[in-house]
């Protein structure tokens, strides 16, 4: 074992430390015992000692293996190779203990046993092997029916919040439109053909527990068309105090239904007389507030569906953006046709017009919404303006010509 | 004219054979090469072109910021273990 003065300390707060994790696992384990060493060496040295990259894989596949190379294998042999495995997680990340006892089980037989439950793609992170350990691991995970999941330029594996199967706000069936796009993107998945990654994450509900907005490229959001649905005693019970904020996870023993609730709605759209409470769901910008604080009496409305957003991505080229909406509502009943076809629709127009490592929201700033909804054949709905335009120009097209002359009208109804 | 399969699969290698070492090329930079030359070649061949050229592993995908195609050569940071 090396000796690791620095990680050590990392071990002395109150917290469970991934170093005494480490240190058990490399007493058996060369690669832990290395991985450690050349994590003390980064520390005094102050740069990454890791290489990334590179043309490791298994046969067929262009993704899921993360190729990882140390700079100095001389110092650390047992990391000289230490390649990443993604592992596709099921929907809502749901296991028997059987299935994970299997997973760990090959990853202690194959790689470093280190595992990442989960990576921020979702998928189960198996962390450091060799080449020649590759294909036999693989081997073994689809033999019990484990597949990999995307890396590199392609569609990465989807993930979902828990949705029906846990929560009673979900607004469509996270779990099984998750597994349904999953399979229906199995070559993008596995064969990296976009001009960079692009992600899928879907929420049943605008509470978002999977951050979509945030962090996929494409994301679905569950949302409702009604109206908030009202139990007005409940409300009077949440007032008086019978009934505990959020499900009692706050430390206030009792809501102040106005201060609390009504007052902080966004959109001003709630007003409470101390004993009726009521909505202007028209003006409702679905933000779950009120719903989040008061799960007994609001609930969302029973027309439901999902919003499409998209764009958002971490800083690299450009800056860090977040997911606009492009569809503000629609059906997700299985087998979810309308969804595949426009992920689809959107990856084939970003193909053709993204330049090298440019993600679809920088594509589509770049290029404007207007060329975005026309490259895409989608209409270009009120809720994706931002604010209403401020420049009096307006350039006329053949086909405005045309739908004026064919009477075209402005407001739908 | 549309090539045939077989003529397709021969063709993307060649593609990629010839840029090996020159210049990195992805899955979209041989659509886009193909269809220059054969406009009437439908996608989906294409794509299952590529994909017989990795299934069989005369090509490989590798990863350098993004992912591209390449012919099998010998990985510079790796050593054998
Ligand atoms: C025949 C010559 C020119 C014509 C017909 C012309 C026409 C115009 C017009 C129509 C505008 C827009 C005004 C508005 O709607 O706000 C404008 C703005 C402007 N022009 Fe000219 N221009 C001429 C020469 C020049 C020259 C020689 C200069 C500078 C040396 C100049 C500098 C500007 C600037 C700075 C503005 C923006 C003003 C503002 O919006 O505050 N223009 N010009
Ligand atoms: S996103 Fe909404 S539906 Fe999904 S788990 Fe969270 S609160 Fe429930
Ligand atoms: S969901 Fe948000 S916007 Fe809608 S009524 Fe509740 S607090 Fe207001």
């Amino acid at each position: 074992m090396h000796k690791t003065p620095l990680l050590d300390q990392l071990e002395s707060g109150p917290w469970p430390s991934f170093i005494t994790d480490l240190k058990r696992v490399a007493g058996r384990k060369k690669s832990a015992a290395d991985l450690l060493g050349v994590l003390e060496r980064s520390y005094k040295d102050k740069i990454t000692h890791w290489k990334h990259g590179g043309i490791v894989g298994v046969l067929g596949y262009g993704s899921g293996i993360i190729g990882r190379y140390i700079d100095i294998p001389e110092e650390f042999p047992g990391v000289e190779h230490f390649h990443t495995v993604r592992v596709n997680q099921p929907s809502g990340w749901f296991y028997t203990t059987k299935a994970l006892r299997e997973l760990c089980e090959i990853w202690d037989e194959h790689g470093s046993s280190l595992l990442n439950m989960h990576g921020s793609t979702g998928d189960i992170i198996f962390l450091g092997t060799t080449t020649p350990e590759l294909e036999p691991c693989f081997a073994k995970l689809t033999a019990k029916g484990w597949d990999l999941g995307g890396s590199g330029s392609a569609f990465r594996s989807p993930s979902c919040c828990v949705g029906q199967a846990r929560c009673e706000w979900a607004c469509f069936d996270t779990m099984e439109a998750c597994y349904e796009l999953t399979q229906h993107m199995q070559f993008e998945l596995h064969r990296p053909s976009y001009p960079y990654k692009y992600k899928l994450k879907l929420s049943g509900c605008p509470n978002d527990c999977v951050a979509a907005v945030a962090r996929a490229d494409c994301s679905v959001i569950g949302v409702w068309k009604d109206d908030i649905r009202i139990d007005q005693a409940a409300v009077k019970a949440y007032a008086g105090g019978e009934l505990k904020p959020r499900g009692g996870a706050t430390v206030y023993p009792k809501l102040d239904v106005k201060a609390d609730v009504t007052d902080l709605c966004p959109t001003y759209c709630m007003s409470y007389d101390g004993k009726t409470l009521k909505i202007d769901n028209k003006n409702c910008n679905h933000c779950m507030h009120c719903i989040s604080l008061m799960p007994q009496a609001l609930r969302p409305g029973t027309e439901t569906g999902a919003a499409f957003l998209l764009g958002s991505h971490a800083p690299i080229l450009e800056g860090a953006q977040m997911s606009w909406v492009i569809v503000p509502f629609m059906p997700m009943e299985a087998p979810f046709d309308e969804l595949k076809e426009i992920i689809v629709n959107i990856a084939e127009w970003w193909s053709e017009h993204g330049k090298n490592r440019e993600r679809v929201g920088e594509l589509m700033l770049r290029l404007g919404m207007r060329a975005f909804f026309q490259g895409v054949g989608l209409e270009p709905p009120a809720q994706t303006v931002r604010t209403p335009r401020a420049n009096p120009f307006f350039f006329w097209h053949q086909e405005d010509f045309d739908a004026e002359a064919a009477g075209r009208k402005y407001i739908k109804l | 004219m549309a090539l045939s399969k077989a003529d397709l699969v021969e063709y993307i290698f060649d593609m990629v054979a010839k840029a090996q070492g020159k210049k990195n090329i992805k899955a979209m930079d041989v659509q886009k090469a193909v269809l220059k030359e054969h406009p009437d070649q439908d996608k989906n061949m294409i794509k299952f072109g590529i994909k017989e050229l990795i299934d069989t592993g005369r090509c490989v995908y590798t990863y350098f910021g993004g992912s591209y195609i390449e012919i099998p050569h010998e990985e510079g940071a790796a050593k054998k273990v």
